[in-house]
């Protein structure tokens, strides 16, 4: 319940922060509120404020839906989060959400909210490496030596 | 703010309490009777979630099982994500062969093991969390989301059905999750029975031509599985138990 507690007072300041921190510059932002990845897919129709919030909700009702109920056509599911928020490292390939500064991370670590999701699901979307490769765009210049460099290391 | 969750909620039928369901007495039957009338009443389209009129099972023809073929297990392995990390003690046991021999007779048999799916699961008996349960539609399965590894299920399965994940794991089947300290068993495929599909290590047997395994609907009269069940002799394992397993054994 405390935790709980934390969590809505430290995502009411987030929110809070958005609102009225539109003066602060970039670097600011990025200093005082955990830096959150895009997601690649559409925006969620809720917002991302009501989602922020209620996301476990959502996702527990739903999974609990489809695995005691079976019932598949659920509009919250952790492999949708999952694979419309990975992002892809220089090789192409999924980093695991739940490694530091990744999506899921990010805010729970800057939140302090333990996620138990991945001890038993995967942190990574199912994709072979073809269709990661063909998902992703090419890379610039930059991006090539990044990695080039990345390897070489 | 109102949660869309709820409009899901509003999709599934009324959970009937058991207050309410005392109250009322014989309309809560015709209300848990309704989602199976209203599926035949559309010109039996397949229902997505667990139907209560459907009680899915296997039959397996020993006769036709090869000694030396394993690709159910191997199929089971691959569909699922577990592999044999080579300690019996601590093996994953979703499926494995067994082989017979009748001491009296010579005669040698050879046949995969996996959750029987009971009508009356032991597991779901001892379970202190209501992790292990039973679906609607027969299939008996372990919530890893209540599950706290006590291990109770794995002491009353009387088929060793069931395993504990002793190790952390990685990359597991989206449709598969598995994790340490949770025991786990054969989910009958539950991924691909929702999506209308035939289990992983029915279809591996099919490749090999064996044609062994049988999967299909109990509760259906005109099902394969039921006319098969209906012509020929076949015997649940430990039927002395009164379990009804949803898996049956021919020419054992």
């Amino acid at each position: 319940m405390i935790t709980r507690l934390a969590t809505i007072l430290v995502l009411s300041g987030l929110l809070g922060a958005g609102l009225f921190g539109g003066a602060a510059t970039a670097q600011e932002h990025s200093a005082l509120l955990p830096v959150v990845p895009k997601a690649t897919g559409e925006a969620h129709p809720e917002g991302n404020a009501f989602m922020r919030i209620n996301h476990m909700k959502l996702l527990r009702h739903d999974r609990d839906d489809t695995m005691r109920n079976g019932n598949r056509d659920i509009d919250y599911s952790l492999k949708e989060c999952v694979a419309c928020h990975v992002q892809t490292g220089a090789d192409a390939l999924p980093i695991p959400i739940n490694s530091e500064g990744q999506f899921c991370s990010a805010c729970h670590e800057f939140a302090a909210v333990k996620i138990d999701c991945f001890q038993c699901h995967n942190t990574r979307p199912e994709l072979n490496e073809t269709q990661a490769l063909l998902s992703r765009p090419l890379p610039d210049a930059a991006a090539l030596s990044a990695y080039l460099d990345e390897v070489t290391e | 703010m109102k949660l869309p969750a709820l409009k899901t909620m509003a999709k599934v039928p009324d959970q009937i309490n058991r207050r309410d369901f005392l109250k009322s007495g014989g309309a809560a039957v015709t209300l848990t009777l309704a989602p199976g009338i209203t599926v035949m009443a559309f010109g039996g389209e397949a229902s997505a979630a667990a139907n209560p009129a459907t009680r899915w099972g296997l039959l397996i023809d020993v006769n036709k099982c090869a000694k030396d073929c394993d690709a159910c297990v191997t199929g089971c392995s691959v569909e699922n994500g577990w592999k044999m990390g080579g300690n019996p003690e601590t093996d994953a046991q979703w499926i494995r062969k067994v082989d017979l021999t009748n001491k009296q007779t010579g005669r040698e048999v050879s046949m995969p093991m996996m959750c029987q799916h009971c009508e009356e699961p032991p597991c779901v008996d001892v379970c202190p969390t209501g992790a292990s349960f039973k679906r609607a539609d027969g299939i008996v399965l372990v919530d890893k989301h209540t599950c706290i590894g006590c291990r109770y299920c794995m002491m009353a399965c009387p088929f060793k059905a069931r395993s504990f994940i002793h190790e952390d794991l990685e990359d597991q089947k989206s449709y598969a999750p598995r994790g340490k300290g949770t025991v786990e068993s054969c989910t009958l495929c539950v991924h691909r029975v929702d999506e209308g599909g035939i289990p992983a290590c029915v279809e591996a047997c099919d490749a090999t031509g064996h044609g062994a395994m049988m999967f299909g609907d109990l509760k259906d009269p005109t099902s394969d599985i039921a006319i098969a069940l209906a012509s020929y002799a076949s015997v649940g394992l430990r039927d002395d138990l009164r379990l009804n397993t949803g898996v049956r054994y021919s020419n054992l």
